[in-house]
């Protein structure tokens, strides 16, 4: 059996896993949520089989072993995996919080991201490994950095979630933050998927990232096409400011407490930083050691993984010494992710180093 | 009011949460600039991401700005240094100004407490049991063991009480993680101190005793000798990719052969303390017409010989009167549209070469033998030469090591991971359960306090509860 029919499967359960969830939320039937539930372990448990035969393809192509084997070598593998691990960690909070509310908020986004990486002709190609990169560090290095990527944009969500449903004033420095903050978010993966989509050669990250990204918007040769894309994120930008009320009323629709919101964004903080400390920063280091006989040398990712590692820091310094709570750390959770997805895509897009040959 | 002495005044700066988000802060922020500018680059390079930043007519200005402030190597600058040792002495302050009261809240004994105080806990529940607290007393000492906690009894009016406290240790958890970064920092500045950072390229069959520092590229004598007796590189399929590259790496001290390994990425070789990495690899050009080919010639019955050869040797294929003259040699051969041959890359990345074939003295045919396609060893009569390598143009690139404080800063790094994990997956639960005596009845009050994860402790007390409420209903 190929993994693909297990993608496709999985793609499917997130996306029937949604509609259920609206159904559960709307008319709050015990037996709708528990089918939610089951549809979306469903498709967990398909998304993992699937990256298991991919691992034993991979396995058996490359002859390395199959803890070298791991499939996170590629934007492709990685963007799967990082669903896997959000689901996952949708899934515990489900059973932790009891609380189905965020269903409807998380298995669209997985079970869209699925349908997007099939569409945009994203290659699955297996792609042979460099030899810097045939290390058993791999799998510990890049499946903790993800699940860490993982439960920070977790915290991202929920810190972003709060502060939508605790401000009031349009003029309010915090709402301003956050509505200037998604629309960004927002303009950038439109910009993104566009480029995808039009495209649709992408061969390999690294090679995605230099030569494509942004090309058909921002970065495009031809001024009126980059002034229409800077226009139109201003619009979406504005858009999001003068209707956030709706964006609260929906959340506020969906019964989930600022609290819960609050507490979710510090625990997925509290998990995530120290898998981030010791399989990003920790095993990135011993495994940059074995390569390069150093295992600090300031390149741009490994510092960057650094100003992301300051960033939570300071979250959890201000919340656990100071006692802040609420809009302040919030809006530091937001920004530690803006610094995660630098770390993740900026540096390969904008820097060089010695993770630009590919590293993800 | 008696001023603050000046001693006084600096210590409560450094044990300001305040001050490390300010060095957090600078930190990251140089740091930005520091992945923006390309460190220790050639000029002209980074007055061009200037000039793309900030356009051309500033670029020379700023570049000689950022150039005096040092940032074209920053995370060697004294101002950097500096705030790294900022951010030390802070930790060290920090720590040591929290310390005393950390440690009571360590060390203070767990007694029984008032009802009053007991119901101002934050965390607290509330049970009546039929019977008297003689009667209750096990139910309830079982439903405590029950839930995982082990306990100190007390004897008061009209009831008892119960308290235990777990994890008073995991308040030094964070103790542990900050001591840790300083541990790194110890590591660190010992690889600076006594350390080298080098590099070395050796030709095939070459001998070094010494390696070049990286930032002055002077030579730095290693103790022994290395010689790279052989390089080799391993392709993807057919593609130009490489899937692995190798060094046979032969160590001679006074003369002897001490120690021998083949390394590769990943797999490094460390003699006396000094570890060799592989790094790159290259083709000597001006050495390209003078290597050694090495062939194994196969007769038709089997019978094989290998044989060295320069460019111009001939050789002939053992017990006939076939015999081979070498021509040409290219490192990286191919083939254009008009089935011309050329050579496409700096790199031997298809070495080929070229052998005119006799019989008997007489010329019979002539062709390419590449290395990569043993498709082409095949000689029409049955023959076979085998093109084994093409020695002696290559050269082997290596990182050449010495870090007397990498052991340390691993310590730290194992360190710091049991203190993140005690700081963020233990921690210090005071849980009180007192039963005194109401009308006749057993009033079961339970408080508790938790520094984190205050959740996972309200469940194992609501089971404590639970259980007892169960115990009421079977005995009724």
């Amino acid at each position: 059996m190929e993994s693909s029919v297990f993608f496709g499967l999985s793609t499917i359960a997130y996306i029937l896993a949604m509609i259920i969830y609206i159904i559960y939320l709307a008319f709050k039937k015990s037996q709708i949520g528990i089918t939610a539930t089951a549809v979306t372990i469903i498709g967990f448990i398909s998304q993992t089989l699937a990256i298991i035969l991919r691992w034993k393809e991979f396995a058996d192509f490359s002859q390395m072993g199959f803890l070298r084997s791991a499939p996170l070598t590629n934007l492709y593998e990685s963007l799967i995996f990082f669903v896997w691990c959000l689901i996952l960690g949708y899934l515990v909070i489900e059973f932790k919080f009891k609380n189905r509310s965020f269903g409807a908020f998380v298995t669209p986004i997985a079970g869209m991201a699925l349908a997007f990486i099939d569409l945009s002709g994203m290659s699955k190609e297996i792609q042979p490994l460099v030899p810097a990169l045939q290390s058993n560090w791999l799998l510990a290095h890049v499946m903790m950095s993800f699940i860490a990527y993982a439960a920070f944009s977790l915290s991202f969500s929920t810190g972003l979630m709060y502060l939508i449903v605790k401000t009031e004033k349009k003029n309010e420095g915090s709402y301003i933050f956050w509505s200037v903050t998604l629309g960004i978010f927002i303009a950038v993966l439109i910009a993104m998927g566009i480029d995808l989509l039009n495209f649709r050669v992408m061969v390999k990250p690294e090679e995605f990232i230099k030569s494509y990204m942004f090309k058909t918007s921002f970065l495009n040769p031809s001024p009126p096409v980059k002034i229409i894309s800077w226009v139109s994120m201003a619009i979406i930008i504005f858009v999001i400011w003068r209707y956030g009320a709706v964006l609260k009323a929906v959340i506020t629709k969906f019964n989930i407490a600022p609290d819960i919101l609050d507490e979710i964004t510090y625990k997925s903080i509290a998990i995530g930083f120290p898998i981030f400390t010791l399989g990003g920063l920790i095993f990135g280091a011993i495994w940059a050691d074995q390569a390069w006989g150093v295992y600090w040398s300031w390149d741009p990712k490994e510092t960057w993984s650094l100003i992301t590692w300051f960033f939570y820091a300071f979250y959890l310094h201000g919340r656990m010494i100071r006692g802040w709570r609420g809009k302040k750390v919030a809006i530091v959770a937001v920004l530690g992710f803006v610094a995660v997805i630098f770390t993740y895509l900026g540096v390969n897009l904008l820097l060089s180093g010695l993770h630009s040959y590919g590293e993800i | 009011m008696k001023s603050k002495s000046l001693i006084d005044r600096i210590w409560e700066l450094f044990a300001s949460v305040r001050l490390a988000i300010v060095i957090f802060a600078l930190i990251s922020l140089t740091s930005i600039i520091g992945t923006i500018i390309e460190q220790r680059a050639e000029s002209a390079k980074n007055i061009q991401v200037l000039s793309k930043l900030f356009g051309e007519n500033h670029a020379q200005g700023l570049y000689n700005v950022f150039e005096k402030l040092g940032f074209m190597d920053m995370y060697h600058s004294w101002w950097f240094i500096v705030l790294l040792v900022l951010f030390s002495v802070n930790i060290v302050i920090c720590s040591l100004d929290r310390l005393p009261r950390i440690w009571r809240l360590v060390k203070e004994p767990i007694g029984p407490l008032s009802e009053e105080t007991l119901k101002k806990f934050p965390i607290k529940r509330e049970i009546t049991l039929k019977g008297k607290p003689d009667k209750v007393k096990d139910a309830v000492t079982d439903a405590i063991k029950n839930a995982g906690f082990s306990f100190t009894e007390s004897k008061e009016d009209g009831g008892y009480q119960f308290f235990y406290q777990k994890g008073n240790y995991s308040r030094l958890g964070v103790y542990v993680t900050h001591f840790s970064i300083l541990v790194i920092f110890l590591g660190a500045i010992i690889g600076v101190l006594f350390g080298f950072k080098g590099h070395l390229s050796l030709p095939e069959g070459s001998v070094s005793d010494v390696a070049y520092s990286d930032r002055s590229n002077e030579p730095r004598p290693l103790g022994f000798k290395i010689k790279c007796d052989n390089f080799d590189v391993e392709f993807y399929g057919k593609s130009d990719m490489p899937k692995e590259y190798k060094s046979w790496l032969t160590i001679i001290k006074d003369g002897r052969e001490v120690f021998k390994k083949s390394i590769e990425v990943n797999d490094p070789l460390t003699y006396n303390g000094i570890t060799f990495y592989q790094s790159n690899y290259g083709l000597i050009s001006e050495r390209l017409g003078r290597g050694i080919l090495i062939l194994r010639l196969v007769s038709s019955d089997g019978k094989s010989s290998d044989i060295s050869l320069r460019l111009g040797d001939t050789f002939e294929i053992p017990g006939t009167s076939f015999s081979g003259k070498i021509i040409d040699f290219s490192p990286a051969l191919s083939i254009d549209e008009g089935g011309h041959a050329f050579t496409y890359s700096g790199q031997m990345n298809n070495p080929a070469v070229f052998i005119d074939f006799s019989e008997s003295g007489k010329h019979k045919y002539s062709g390419w033998i590449l290395k990569r396609y043993p498709d082409t060893w095949q000689l029409p009569e049955g023959y076979r030469v085998e093109f084994l390598d093409y020695w002696g143009v290559e050269y082997t690139g290596l990182q050449v090591r010495k870090d007397p404080g990498v052991w340390i800063v691993y310590l730290g790094c194992i360190t710091i991971s049991i203190g993140l994990f005690i700081t963020f997956f233990m921690s210090h639960r005071k849980i009180w359960v007192r039963i005194a005596e109401e009308k006749n009845n057993t009033k079961v009050l339970v408080g508790a306090t938790t520094n984190k994860n205050r959740g996972a402790l309200e469940r194992k007390i609501d089971r404590i509860i639970s259980l007892l409420g169960k115990k009421q209903e079977g005995d009724k």
